[in-house]
């Protein structure tokens, strides 16, 4: 039987059409489409959508779920249901698991944990190097043959330029983005915090931004050099915006991701070491985030991801210097980036919306972010000033490492519907 | 927490009642003027008491104490163990290396066994920044702070600026110079925030690797010429060079140190004739100061040593009365 849902009266909001107005969202057999006949209107699943906002499901180029081999913070099964449950229907995975996926036979393995368990559409990502050793490129074209739509050595940054620079230009061939986590790792040893006067105060070793700003400028230079599509993730300087803006301007193929965390937070946040608020990159000052927002409001900055990281209780429950970096997101990162970027004026909802679902799928060539019509029926609905609070021991996530815990936040997700299925409803 | 009063009899200060409300000592910033007057009091009464004589008091009678000391430890560790037995505590001594903690056991989990061994206070030294914190967030056993990582060492800040206090008197508007590897230094960190609440003036002094700008933010002076730092001080408190926290990158040699910071006969002609030297130890004679200088009269490293028993035998007898929530009157 043909399944068909009708979405009514709600705020549509689909930026890549340049749509804003009531109307009503129509899916069949999984696809949007222009209109229901009457008789598929009788047949359609329905949902009253009025006073609500309709958009695209929201995209997410960069999250960690963990499976195989660190399925006690994530696995697939529960990292798309905290996805959902944010509003999500396409996120990109780090390949950063156990082993990592730096080969097709552990892709596959990935595959068939996403088509089995996931209920959102979940994309993968494939190592530049083997073994994220930055030492010898891992086999790309048999990755991207396998799925991927991205490859990326997240959380290990290639020190090697020659190697970056072979990796970068062997992606290209097979017409692939390349995404990296800009760090430096001679500045970063043993840092655990932003080096400033908060590290200074708290006695911990700090980094500095220059440790992401000059793997920014190496991978400008060699996106120039090499023509490669370089994807800077989680942008934490003020200094990396501004070179990125420069970057830019030349017309080179780079762009750039804000984290929801590092557009609200500051290092100051870590308090009496709250490891809640310790990730990497880590936490920056005022002038930092006033950029990262600055970024976003010009389109230096392209899209926000998550940078969903998982950890269990137990392992972030400890010294602050011993703590993993990273922190989760999915099921609060709409909420959060509202308040912080529409409730405060910045930027417009349909603009919002825009970083949060096309602009981060055209990054990785994503099918998604829009309810055009032949789309895939991937569909959010929310209430942008609906205030709820947030409560980690309520996420979908296997995981309860979220500094927004206990805050209220507007914006709240009431449904959320994948290929015109629901996926997800608030009860 | 509930308030509660220390009454004690004593030639000098009989019937004066101090209050006192807390039952961890973490790090300097959360106590007030008075509360470091009041450890001052304290401390003053033991010193007198065993200075004439005195030699033990029954504050923790059968109270179990335990120093945990996950890193290396010479003062620091006696003192406090010397502190207990002179204040009637078992206090008994776990390192590092000896603990289940090299065996993979958490700090957590450590710290709820010796509460449940009966510990009724946990004095602990860690290299990680914060450890204290955490540990008086997992347990509601009083918890004093003996150095964590590079944040703090609030008896150590304590006897110095008790130190001070005998040799000077009031230190507001005094100048007080920290000269050396401040970046890495726990103690460098609770004397500033310990002299600035008594109204010092407090300049840091040393390369700027190791003493950066930034600094000045906790309202200090940060001066990388030594001539400058060293004129006018009322004291200079020498710091070790901490080959163990930095990397090589901080500073080229200990002999370069030497030569650019260390304290000799001939910088000594900069600081006032009266002036005092103090070092937390391990002092590094020949590298950060002259041993002739460690020596004179200026000097009172050793006295900082001895206060460091008084000090520390206030802030235990403190922290556990403000834990049992008992008034206690000290015997004569």
């Amino acid at each position: 039987m043909t399944q068909y849902t009708w979405i009514k009266n709600g705020l549509v909001i689909d930026p890549a059409n340049d749509r804003e107005a009531v109307g009503d969202i129509f899916i069949k057999e999984g696809l949007i489409v222009e209109s229901l006949s009457d008789s598929e209107k009788a047949e359609a699943t329905q949902f009253d959508a009025k006073g609500y906002v309709v958009a695209p499901g929201l995209v997410d180029i960069h999250v960690h779920f963990r499976e195989p081999g660190q399925t006690y913070k994530e696995d697939i099964a529960s990292g798309s249901r905290a996805a959902a449950a944010g509003g999500y229907t396409s996120v990109v995975c780090m390949p950063n698991t156990s082993p990592v996926c730096d080969n097709a036979g552990t892709l596959e393995r990935i595959n068939n944990s996403i088509e089995k368990e996931a209920v959102i559409h979940v994309y993968t990502t494939g190592c530049l190097t083997l073994g994220m050793k930055g030492e010898a490129l891992a086999p790309t074209g048999q990755l991207k043959q396998a799925g991927i739509v991205a490859v990326t050595d997240d959380g290990l940054c290639i020190q090697n330029n020659e190697i970056m620079r072979r990796a970068v230009e062997y992606a290209t061939l097979h017409k692939l983005p390349i995404m990296d986590h800009c760090q430096d790792g001679s500045l970063t040893e043993n840092a655990v915090m932003h080096e400033g006067e908060v590290s200074l105060k708290l006695g911990l070793k700090g980094w500095p931004r220059a440790a992401e700003d000059i793997i920014v400028a190496r991978n400008i230079i060699l996106s120039e050099l090499t023509g490669a599509r370089i994807h800077m993730q989680h942008v934490s300087s003020y200094h990396s915006v501004e070179l990125l803006r420069i970057a830019k301007a030349k017309g080179i193929n780079v762009t750039g991701e804000a984290s929801p965390h590092h557009i609200e937070f500051t290092d100051a946040c870590i308090g009496d070491y709250n490891t809640l608020f310790k990730m990497n990159p880590p936490l920056r000052t005022e002038k930092d985030r006033l950029a990262l927002i600055e970024g976003l409001k010009d389109g230096t900055l392209d899209c926000i991801a998550t940078d969903h990281a998982p950890h269990s209780p137990t392992e972030k429950d400890c010294e602050f210097d011993k703590a993993p970096f990273g922190i989760i997101g999915l099921e609060n990162a709409l909420a959060s980036t509202l308040e912080t970027l529409y409730h405060s004026k910045e930027l417009s909802l349909k603009e919002v919306v825009a970083l949060m679902t096309h602009k981060g799928a055209e990054i990785c060539d994503l099918p998604a972010g829009t309810l055009s019509v032949g789309a895939s029926g991937d569909v959010c609905i929310f209430d942008p000033d609906q205030k709820w609070t947030v409560d980690a021991e309520a996420f979908k996530s296997k995981s309860r490492n979220c500094p927004w815990n206990g805050r209220t936040l507007r914006g709240q997700v009431k449904a959320t519907f994948v290929g015109g299925k629901e996926v997800f409803r608030l009860r | 927490m509930v308030k509660y009063s220390i009454t004690w009899t004593y030639s000098q200060i009989m019937s004066r009642v101090l209050t006192w409300e807390k039952q961890n000592l973490i790090s300097i910033e959360p106590l007030s003027l008075t509360e470091i007057n009041t450890i001052f009091s304290l401390a003053r009464y033991y010193k007198e008491g065993i200075e004439s004589g005195q030699l033990k008091f029954d504050a923790l009678e059968g109270r179990t104490v335990i120093n945990l000391f996950l890193e290396p430890s010479t003062r620091t560790r006696l003192a406090f163990e010397i502190a207990c037995k002179r204040l009637s505590a078992d206090c008994i001594s776990v390192s590092g290396g000896a603990s289940s903690l090299s065996k993979g056991e958490s700090l957590k989990d450590t710290a709820h066994n010796i509460v449940a061994l009966g510990a009724d206070v946990i004095i602990m030294r860690h290299s990680s920044s914060g450890s204290a914190d955490y540990l008086s967030k997992t347990v509601d056993t009083p918890i004093i702070n003996a150095g964590d990582g590079s944040h703090a060492h609030p008896t150590q800040a304590l006897l110095d600026a008790f130190t001070l206090t005998e040799r000077l008197g009031d230190v507001k508007n005094k100048k007080v110079t920290i000269l050396g590897d401040i970046l890495f230094s726990r103690v460098a960190r609770s004397n500033i925030h310990c002299l600035l609440k008594l109204g010092a003036k407090v300049t840091l002094a040393g390369p700027n690797t190791l003493v950066p700008k930034e600094f000045e933010a906790m309202g200090v002076t940060v001066s990388h010429n030594l001539k400058d730092a060293l004129e006018d001080a009322d004291a200079i408190m020498l710091l070790r060079i901490q080959h163990e926290r930095q990397t090589s990158t901080h500073f080229p040699s200990i002999g370069e140190y030497t030569t650019s910071f260390g304290l000799n006969e001939r910088r000594a002609h900069w600081i006032k004739p009266n002036a005092i030297i103090m070092h937390p130890g391990p002092i590094n004679r020949g590298v950060e100061i002259d041993s002739k200088l460690a020596d004179s009269s200026n000097s009172v490293i050793l006295e900082q040593v001895k206060n460091g028993v008084f000090v520390r035998m206030a802030i235990l007898h403190l922290c556990h009365a403000a834990h049992t929530q008992t008034q206690i009157s000290l015997p004569k």
